[in-house]
C-alpha cells in the first residue's frame, strides 16, 4: 500500500483539478445561456431569407440563376463548422465521423471534394488527414460577426459560380437541446425550387434594377446566413457541451477523491497500530 | 388597411410590426411601399427605413444596405450588418484562402506548429483586450 504522504498528494492534485473542472462548468454554463439567446436572436433573419427563397422559387423568374440550377456532379464543396477549443466531450469527433461518412459516399463515386473549416478543429483536423482544403477562418470568439465569415464563405460561392463544385454541402451541429447535439449534413447549393408543373399560378416578383444582380446577392445572402447560423448554432452546442463533459470530469473527481480518501485513512490506521505495536513490544522487552 | 413589416439583421432582430406606410432607400431610388403593393425585390442602400404606425408616427432605422422583399401584406427588410462593397468582399476571400494555403504549406513539425499557435492565441487574446478597453474609452 502506497504511503500515506502520497495519497495524500494525489488527493490535493485531484482537488486542483476538480476545481478546474468545476469553474470551467460553471462558465461553460453562463456562455451557453447567452450562446443560446444570440441563436434564436440570429434566427429571424435565417427564417425570413428561407421565406423569400421559397417565394422566390414559386415564383415564375424570367432566369434561372446558376446557383439554383441542379448540374451534374464531379466536385462537391463542405463548409465544416467546428469549435475552436476541445474539452467539449464527443462533440467535435461526432461531427467528424459523420463529415468523413458522408464525405466517403462521394468518395466511392469517384467525386473529389473541397473543404472549408470554420474553426481551429476542423482546420487542425482536415490537414491531419490531408484533405483539400480551400479556405479556413478561426477564433472567431463567442459573439462571431458575419463579417469574419464573409470571405470564407464566398470561397465556395465563387467556385461555385465558376462551375469548379457543383454542390456544397454545410455540416454543423444542431442544438436540440442542453443534453443532445447532432451533427447535420445540410445541401446549401443549388438551391432546390419545385417543379414548373406544380406552380399553380404564374406570377412573379417586379425587380430592382435587373433580377440577376438581386438573385444573386440575395442567394449570396442566403448562403452566408445559413453558414453564420450553423457557426452561432454551434457555439451554444460546444457551451452544453463542455458543461456536460466538465460536470462528469467533476464527479469523477469526487468519487476518486472519496476513494482515495478511504485509502489514506486505512493507511494512517495501518501507521497507527504499527506504531502502537512497536511501542508495546519495546515496553515488554524492557 | 395596415401591412406586416419585417426588419430583421443577420445578427439579431430589429423591429416588426404593423405599419401603413414603409419608406425605405431602394437602389434606384426612395420607395414608398403602401399596403397592396405589387411583388417586388430590390437592393437597399444605406439609409433609413422609416416605418408609419396607425397614428401617423414615423420611426426611423438606419441600415447599411440589405435586400427589401414586398409582397401585398407583407414587407421583409433583410438588412445587413456589415458595410459590403465587393472589392471588400473580394480581399476577405483571398485572406480566407491565403490563411488555408498557409496551413497546408506547413509541415514543419508539430512542436514548432503548437508554439506558433500558442503565441497566435496570446496575440490575438492581446488584440482582443486592447479592442475592449479602447471601446470601454469610446
Amino acid at each position: 500500500m502506497a504511503g500515506a504522504k502520497e495519497i495524500r498528494s494525489k488527493i490535493k492534485s485531484i482537488k486542483n483539478t476538480q476545481k478546474i473542472t468545476k469553474a470551467m462548468e460553471m462558465v461553460a454554463a453562463s456562455k451557453m445561456r447567452k450562446a443560446q439567446d444570440r441563436m434564436t436572436a440570429t434566427r429571424p433573419y435565417a427564417e425570413k431569407m428561407r421565406n423569400v427563397i421559397c417565394h422566390l422559387a414559386h415564383a415564375h423568374a424570367e432566369i434561372k440563376h446558376p446557383f439554383m440550377v441542379e448540374r451534374e456532379v464531379k466536385r462537391v464543396g463542405y463548409i465544416v463548422i467546428t469549435s475552436d477549443r476541445g474539452l467539449c466531450g464527443g462533440l467535435n469527433v461526432n461531427l467528424f465521423k459523420k463529415t468523413v461518412s458522408e464525405m466517403m459516399v462521394h468518395h466511392d463515386k469517384g467525386i473529389e471534394i473541397d473543404v472549408v473549416a470554420i474553426g481551429r478543429k476542423a482546420v487542425e483536423y482536415f490537414k491531419r488527414r490531408g484533405a483539400n482544403l480551400v479556405a479556413q477562418a478561426s477564433h472567431l470568439g463567442d459573439t462571431p460577426h458575419i463579417e469574419e465569415l464573409i470571405g470564407t464563405v464566398k470561397v465556395m460561392l465563387d467556385s461555385f459560380a465558376e462551375g469548379n463544385i457543383d454542390e456544397l454541402y454545410l455540416v454543423s451541429n444542431d442544438f436540440v437541446n442542453t443534453m443532445t447535439q447532432k451533427p447535420v449534413v445540410s445541401k446549401l447549393l443549388p438551391v432546390a425550387g419545385p417543379d414548373d408543373a406544380q406552380l399553380k399560378h404564374h406570377w412573379d416578383y417586379i425587380y430592382e434594377p435587373d433580377s440577376k444582380v438581386i438573385l444573386e446577392t440575395l442567394l449570396m445572402r442566403f448562403v452566408e446566413s445559413q453558414v453564420y447560423q450553423g457557426v452561432v448554432e454551434n457555439i451554444a452546442c460546444e457551451m452544453s457541451a463542455r458543461m456536460i463533459a466538465m460536470k462528469s470530469a467533476t464527479d469523477n473527481a469526487g468519487d476518486i477523491i472519496s476513494s482515495l480518501e478511504t485509502m489514506y485513512n486505512k493507511a494512517r490506521q495501518a501507521a497507527i497500530t504499527q506504531e502502537i505495536s512497536e511501542i508495546v513490544a519495546g515496553a515488554a522487552a524492557v | 388597411m395596415l401591412i406586416q413589416v419585417d426588419i430583421v439583421s443577420a445578427e439579431r432582430d430589429i423591429w416588426s410590426g404593423q405599419a401603413t406606410m414603409v419608406f425605405a432607400p431602394g437602389e434606384m431610388g426612395e420607395l414608398g411601399i403602401a399596403p397592396r403593393h405589387a411583388p417586388l425585390l430590390t437592393r437597399l442602400v444605406p439609409g433609413e427605413v422609416r416605418v408609419r404606425d396607425e397614428n401617423d408616427e414615423d420611426t426611423s432605422y438606419f441600415i447599411s444596405g440589405g435586400i427589401l422583399e414586398i409582397q401585398p401584406h407583407h414587407v421583409t427588410v433583410l438588412a445587413d450588418t456589415a458595410i459590403r462593397a465587393e472589392d471588400l468582399d473580394e480581399a476577405e476571400a483571398l485572406e480566407a484562402r491565403r490563411r488555408a494555403e498557409e496551413t497546408m504549406a506547413d509541415r514543419r513539425s508539430e512542436m514548432d506548429y503548437a508554439r506558433a499557435e500558442a503565441e497566435l492565441a496570446e496575440m490575438a487574446a492581446m488584440l482582443e483586450t486592447i479592442k475592449k478597453i479602447r471601446n470601454r474609452k469610446r
